[in-house]
């Protein structure tokens, strides 16, 4: 018998949830090449390539950028530029913070024992077991409380008073992206004995010196994927963005969700469309660094 | 003081381990304890807390109002209740979808050739990491009256001699069923197929040898050694179908109200937020109850982490 054989049904339900899956995402590209300015229903593609714009009504006959109008429309527009901005200054440190501190934590829990242990052991599994929201206003009402009590013993005035902004939302990224980090680095260090470490150290190697030649290039891959795993649950976070963020710091999916309770244009499909392509070229990376690593340990 | 450090692998254990515990700690446990407190607290008139010890929130949520005379019949107000109802269903409605659609899925993916396994998983993880807002945008655009849905649909009514008035399929429960579903069907995909794909091939030779026929095999192999993916894909669809307000917020309208919108609110617009604290401890006492049972029933699997 052959061990790849399904059945055609199988095979049709895989097919449909397959469609089921992607006509979204198919229709969303379509429309960001929509000649209607309301995208309420699609009018056509933007075809005409020319320098002079003509717009009668709501379509867009013509755009210098040719059916790539909406995406030109997408690089004036500041609020979109500033908001990508933000998202990435706030995915970059945190992944930093995050990788470093949670491959610290890696360490700790896979070849230490110490009396914490099983406290840190349990801090990593709450976000997992607990709705986001609940972390969200958790977080939330530590910062208002805390700064209103700041802002009032200390006295501060004006520009000097606390307040949600870039900084509160990294500090809470950075919360609930460590234990991925964790997780993936201990995953990877279960798979590596101990005695590449003690027969470092038996031949006079110090700790940082084993750490550095021996654990880090071993556990590399996995630092590196966890580390890229941290960056895009931070690129893609909302809800804890959403409770954390202040008017200043609107990331790209805050920005969105405004937007979808305003009037949408197709911008915010070629957004999404641009977004979509980032994605697929970040988990392709991700699918690659973790097929070396399975190569590694084969 | 270094050279004793050096000698003490506890010390050191704690050192390393200390970042990530200390902000686990301030970020995560902390703010628990903190909803805990302001839950029990009173509103404020300009929407701060003001910090007692009262009851009164959980006695709304229940139904009661806590300025209202013993024995009043008109005193009790089942909305809250009505929205968690309301949000156990749907999450229990969407898991139970899911797993019907994510089953086939990963089976597929899972007795594939090798060689096409790890693309077939690409393809799902593409949708899964496409942002959370955008999905929703997506459906919104599928489901409404001029939306592709309605298109195709007198498109093919048309061809069949039918006559066909599009509808307003937006803003009904069905619309947020059909977005929940979408937005959490790679979570259970993943794990299913985790799991499926730990069966040894010699397990169904056997199955085959001894004479038991596909269906026999499925139910005798294929889904009791496939239940810890099951119930990990569970648990990542459950909980956050439970405290997501996004979807209900864009794909809903103002039709249904889930928990998440209710606490959402009371953060924004309502400004209470110790009425707020005291819905999302109880949504999440009522996730932390159900995923206990389930997983005491089904046992817990390393799956979970596969996701």
């Amino acid at each position: 018998m052959n061990p790849h054989r399904r059945a055609p049904l199988v095979r049709l339900a895989a097919v449909l949830v397959y469609i089921f899956l992607y006509a979204p995402i198919v229709g969303l590209i379509l429309y960001s090449f929509n000649a209607s300015r309301t995208n309420v229903t699609f009018e056509g593609f933007i075809t005409a390539f020319s320098s002079s714009v003509q717009m009668d009504g709501s379509l867009v006959t013509a755009s210098p950028c040719g059916p790539f109008h909406w995406y030109c429309d997408l690089a004036k527009n500041n609020d979109v530029m500033g908001a990508a901005g933000n998202t990435l200054t706030i995915a970059i440190t945190a992944t930093i913070i995050s990788t470093i501190i949670g491959t610290m934590a890696a360490i700790a829990l896979q070849r230490y024992d110490f009396k914490m242990k099983p406290f840190s052991q349990l801090a990593l599994y709450v976000p997992i077991v607990i709705p986001e929201i609940v972390m969200g206003i958790g977080v939330l009402t530590l910062f208002s409380q805390l700064f209103t009590w700041l802002n009032t013993t200390l006295d501060l005035t004006g520009s000097a008073r606390l307040s949600l902004g870039i900084a509160t939302v990294t500090i809470s990224h950075i919360a609930f992206m460590i234990p991925f980090v964790t997780l993936v680095v201990q995953a990877r260090l279960q798979g590596f004995d101990k005695s590449y470490e003690e027969a470092a150290m038996d031949l006079g190697a110090n700790e940082w010196t084993t750490f550095r030649r021996v654990t880090l290039p071993m556990i590399l891959p996995g630092v590196l994927s966890g580390g890229l795993l941290a960056f895009t649950l931070s690129l893609d976070d909302f809800v804890i963005t959403f409770f954390t963020s202040g008017p200043g710091s609107t990331t790209l999916p805050i920005y969105v969700y405004g937007l979808l309770r305003r009037i949408i244009t197709p911008q915010v499909n070629a957004l999404s469309t641009v977004w979509i392509l980032v994605v697929f070229l970040a988990v392709l990376a991700l699918q690659v660094l973790q097929n070396r690593e399975s190569k590694d340990r084969a | 003081m270094l050279k004793r450090l050096r000698e003490n692998k506890s010390a050191q254990g704690t050192l390393l381990a200390l970042p990530t515990t200390l902000w686990l700690f301030v970020l995560l446990i902390i703010p628990l304890f903190l909803t805990l407190i302001v839950s029990f607290g009173k509103r404020s008139p300009d929407g701060n807390v003001i910090f007692t010890f009262t009851l009164d929130n959980y006695i709304r949520l229940i139904g009661f109002s806590s300025d209202c005379a013993a024995g009043q019949a008109t005193c009790f107000d089942p909305l809250y209740l009505q929205i968690l109802w309301r949000s156990l269903t749907l999450a229990f409605n969407t898991t139970v979808l899911v797993i019907l659609l994510a089953y086939p899925l990963a089976y597929f993916i899972a007795r594939a050739e090798p060689k096409k396994r790890s693309t077939y998983l690409f393809m799902v993880l593409i949708p899964l990491w496409t942002n959370f807002v955008i999905r929703v945008y997506a459906w919104m655009m599928l489901l409404r009256k001029e939306g592709a849905i309605n298109i195709i649909i007198g498109t093919v009514a048309h061809w069949l001699g039918f006559n066909f008035v599009p509808f307003e399929m937006l803003y009904t429960p069905g619309a947020v069923l059909v977005g929940m579903v979408y937005e959490f069907l790679p979570f259970m995909i993943l794990p299913i197929y985790t799991s499926l794909e730990k069966i040894d091939n010699s397990l169904y030779e056997a199955a085959a040898d001894l004479g038991a026929n596909a269906v026999r095999t499925f139910t005798k192999v294929t889904l009791p050694l496939s239940m810890p993916g099951v119930v990990a894909g569970t648990i990542l669809v459950f909980i956050p179908v439970m405290g997501t307000f996004i979807v209900s917020d864009i794909l809903g309208g103002k039709q249904v109200i889930l928990v998440g919108n209710l606490i959402q609110r009371q953060f924004l617009d309502a400004r209470d937020p110790t009425f707020g604290s005291a819905a999302s401890l109880i949504l999440m006492a009522l996730t932390l109850i159900v995923t206990y049972f389930y997983t005491r029933k089904f046992g817990f699997g390393e799956e979970i982490v596969a996701a």
